[in-house]
């Protein structure tokens, strides 16, 4: 199992990085792991993870991505509520970046 | 952390070598080549369902961490399963070699790799079959094409048969009718008893097993994702649609792959249905229980298949329906069609199907009582009872690829044509050879469609993208339709790669554009809220 380490402790992650435990999440782990891809955790960005996570505590699951484009259209107007927008904030796109610094599992099956 | 491989460019992989190497394929060692292959499974997911071994490990480790008796399970396994299955007996005993199938498998033909023909890849398993169970074989060894069963024939196993879809095209082929889809079904099974699966497959399973569909979508989970399209319907309608969910006594039960009610464009093919059923006044009602019709169970095992299909009888049992109504699915209906009533039937509490507003019986579902939604629309468009404008998709210039399970499978061939002509004025075919019974695989089926394995994917969606860029290059097709889960998400990322400018869309998305729905508002856009022709300016008035 790949881990990375964090603050001294060793944390399960599986091949592409997602976090094994939700509970090992903290806000420092998700700029540690931006940090290593080369990015920096802006305001419009946390306003995604905070999404992110609270909507899986409710469901269980990530949102389908035009939930989420909504949610932001909803909070910060027509001109960001795009996915365009969202890929501008997460290059390797919503679903799998935005969900990995979140501490969210990948989606499987027919998707 | 590693990211998955990205595949090379399209232009370098097209460079397929089809010399084979020099020395004889017994004696050229399986090279786990990144972005060919998917990951091990975690070994949480065979607990959640009971199946042994589970363990961490990667197909790439030297120690797959076998109990120390795994040859003789395998030997054992294979022997019950000569037993159990005279299909498998048969086709190890009787292929002659004759090659017809050799160029017809899409793995082989994107790939060059002579062990994805598939008379080489059933020999895999053939050659060890020849040592245990032939007397020829026994005495003669490799002169009579007998090999030993070693751990290094098992990874070549493993690394081969998760590179068949079990699409079945080769046996469309082959003059003996062997069925290499039977052979990796088998060689699947045997991995389970060791827990060699690929997570792809068995975290669905283990999903499906335990909240009702591969997603894992909890019943809310699911009532939110289908309000959200019907917010998305009243904005393009005006029409406020109220579905019910887990309702006893109504006539249908509707079940559909959980895809469609997370990922576009699978959502749209959803909205389709939705606005359908509306339309119709259907009595129908959707399960948060039952909320799964693809089977990822049948990529792992007969037995796991019929453990995940049980809850769709269980559930018409419990709600008091007549019959059930399935969506836009393609393995979902390979095992429909062809397991589901000697698995779980006969379910003689349902009745024979008969469509509430055409009275047409549908006789082929006589014993499953399971109606597939291309044959419900064909047959409601037959009788006129649907009002359209196909002139809503005239932005689109359609084709249609048949899902290998619902053509070669199930023989539904025209009335998703039949729907598509109907619904919209610009439909034009692929090739004749890789159409209908010879349609190509999208290349990511039986649980092949997870993100690691995406060179794979690329190489054996190839000869299908090829075909689709032919009718984009020669009528300018943009949209390619279908009725399967699998295919809306895996040939998406086909165009994306191979003819970028063609979308992928279900059959019942552009029949819910053309559907003219009693007292809406005039439409300004399609599904994907994409204004309509005519339409475009308007927005700037």
């Amino acid at each position: 199992m790949p881990t990375i380490e964090f603050e001294g402790k060793q944390i399960e992650v599986d091949e592409e990085g997602y976090l094994q435990n939700l509970d090992d999440w903290t806000e420092g782990l998700a700029k540690y792991m931006a940090e290593q891809d080369g990015q920096e955790l802006t305001e419009e960005h946390w306003e995604i993870i905070n999404f992110l996570r609270d909507y899986y505590q409710k469901y269980q699951i990530a949102p389908m991505i035009k939930i989420l484009v909504k949610e932001i259209k909803k909070n910060m107007g027509p001109e960001k509520g795009n996915t365009k927008y969202l890929y501008q904030l997460f290059p390797d796109g919503p679903a799998k970046q935005a969900c990995r610094y979140a501490g969210l599992p990948k989606p499987t099956g027919c998707v | 952390m590693a990211k998955p491989t990205k595949p090379p460019k399209p232009e370098e992989l097209v460079k397929i070598d089809y010399n084979p190497p020099e020395k004889p394929w017994m004696e050229v060692p399986v090279e786990f080549k990144p972005g060919t292959f998917c990951y091990g499974t975690r070994p949480k997911y065979l607990e959640e369902v009971g199946l042994p071994n589970p363990r961490e490990w990667s197909p790439t480790d030297d120690d797959w961490k076998l109990p120390s008796d795994w040859k003789d399970t395998v030997i054992n396994g294979i022997g019950e399963r000569l037993k159990k299955y005279r299909s498998f007996q048969l086709f190890m005993d009787i292929c002659v070699r004759c090659g017809a199938c050799a160029d017809k498998c899409h793995f082989f033909i994107g790939s060059g790799d002579p062990k994805n023909m598939p008379v080489l890849r059933a020999e895999l398993m053939r050659s060890v079959y020849r040592k245990y169970f032939s007397l020829g074989g026994k005495l003669l060894g490799n002169l009579a094409g007998a090999r030993e069963l070693t751990f290094d024939v098992f990874k070549e196993w493993w690394y081969y048969f998760y590179q068949c879809t079990e699409c079945r095209r080769c046996s469309v082929f082959c003059p003996y009718g062997i069925d290499t889809a039977e052979i990796t079904m088998m060689a699947r099974e045997l991995f389970n008893l060791l827990g060699c699966n690929t997570d792809w497959i068995a975290g669905p399973v283990a999903n499906c097993y335990r909240k009702g569909n591969h997603l894992g979508l909890e019943p809310h989970t699911i009532t939110s994702n289908i309000e959200f399209m019907l917010d998305d319907i009243e904005e393009i309608t005006g029409i406020k649609i109220e579905p019910t969910f887990n309702r006893k006594g109504a006539e249908i039960l509707f079940v559909t792959p959980s895809g469609d009610l997370f990922g576009d464009p699978g959502t749209y093919t959803c909205m389709g249905y939705l606005m359908l059923f509306h339309e119709l006044g259907l009595d129908y009602t959707w399960s948060t229980y039952a909320s799964e019709g693809g089977n990822f169970g049948f990529f792992t095992s007969m037995e796991m298949a019929k453990r995940l299909n049980y809850k769709i009888y269980a559930e018409a049992k419990r709600l008091g329906v007549k019959w059930i109504l399935g969506g836009e699915c393609g393995h979902m209906w390979r095992v429909v069609h062809q397991y589901m009533d000697t698995w779980n039937g006969p379910a003689d509490f349902l009745e024979e199907p008969v469509s509430p507003i055409t009275g047409t019986k549908f006789e082929n579902a006589k014993t499953t009582k399971m109606v597939h939604i291309a044959e419900f629309t064909a047959d409601l468009i037959r009788h006129g009872k649907l009002k359209l404008d196909p002139s809503r998709n005239d932005h689109l210039k359609v084709t249609y690829h048949d899902s290998c399970n619902t053509s070669r499978g199930m023989g539904i061939l025209e009335e998703p044509r039949y729907i598509l002509k109907n619904v919209c004025n610009h439909f034009h075919e692929m090739p004749e050879d890789t159409i209908r019974e010879k349609t190509f695989c999208c290349g990511s089926g039986t649980g092949l469609n997870a993100g690691e394995n995406m060179e794979l994917r690329m190489r054996g969606g190839f000869p299908r993208a090829n075909a689709v860029k032919h009718v984009r290059d020669s009528h300018g097709v943009n949209m390619l339709a279908n009725i399967c889960a699998i295919d809306r998400a895996t040939l998406s990322a086909l165009m994306q790669y191979w003819v970028p400018d063609v979308e992928v869309c279900g059959v019942h998305e552009l029949l819910g554009n053309a559907l003219v729905m009693t007292g809406e508002k005039e439409r300004e856009t399609d599904l994907r809220l994409e204004p309509l022709p005519g339409k475009e300016e308007d927005e700037d008035v």
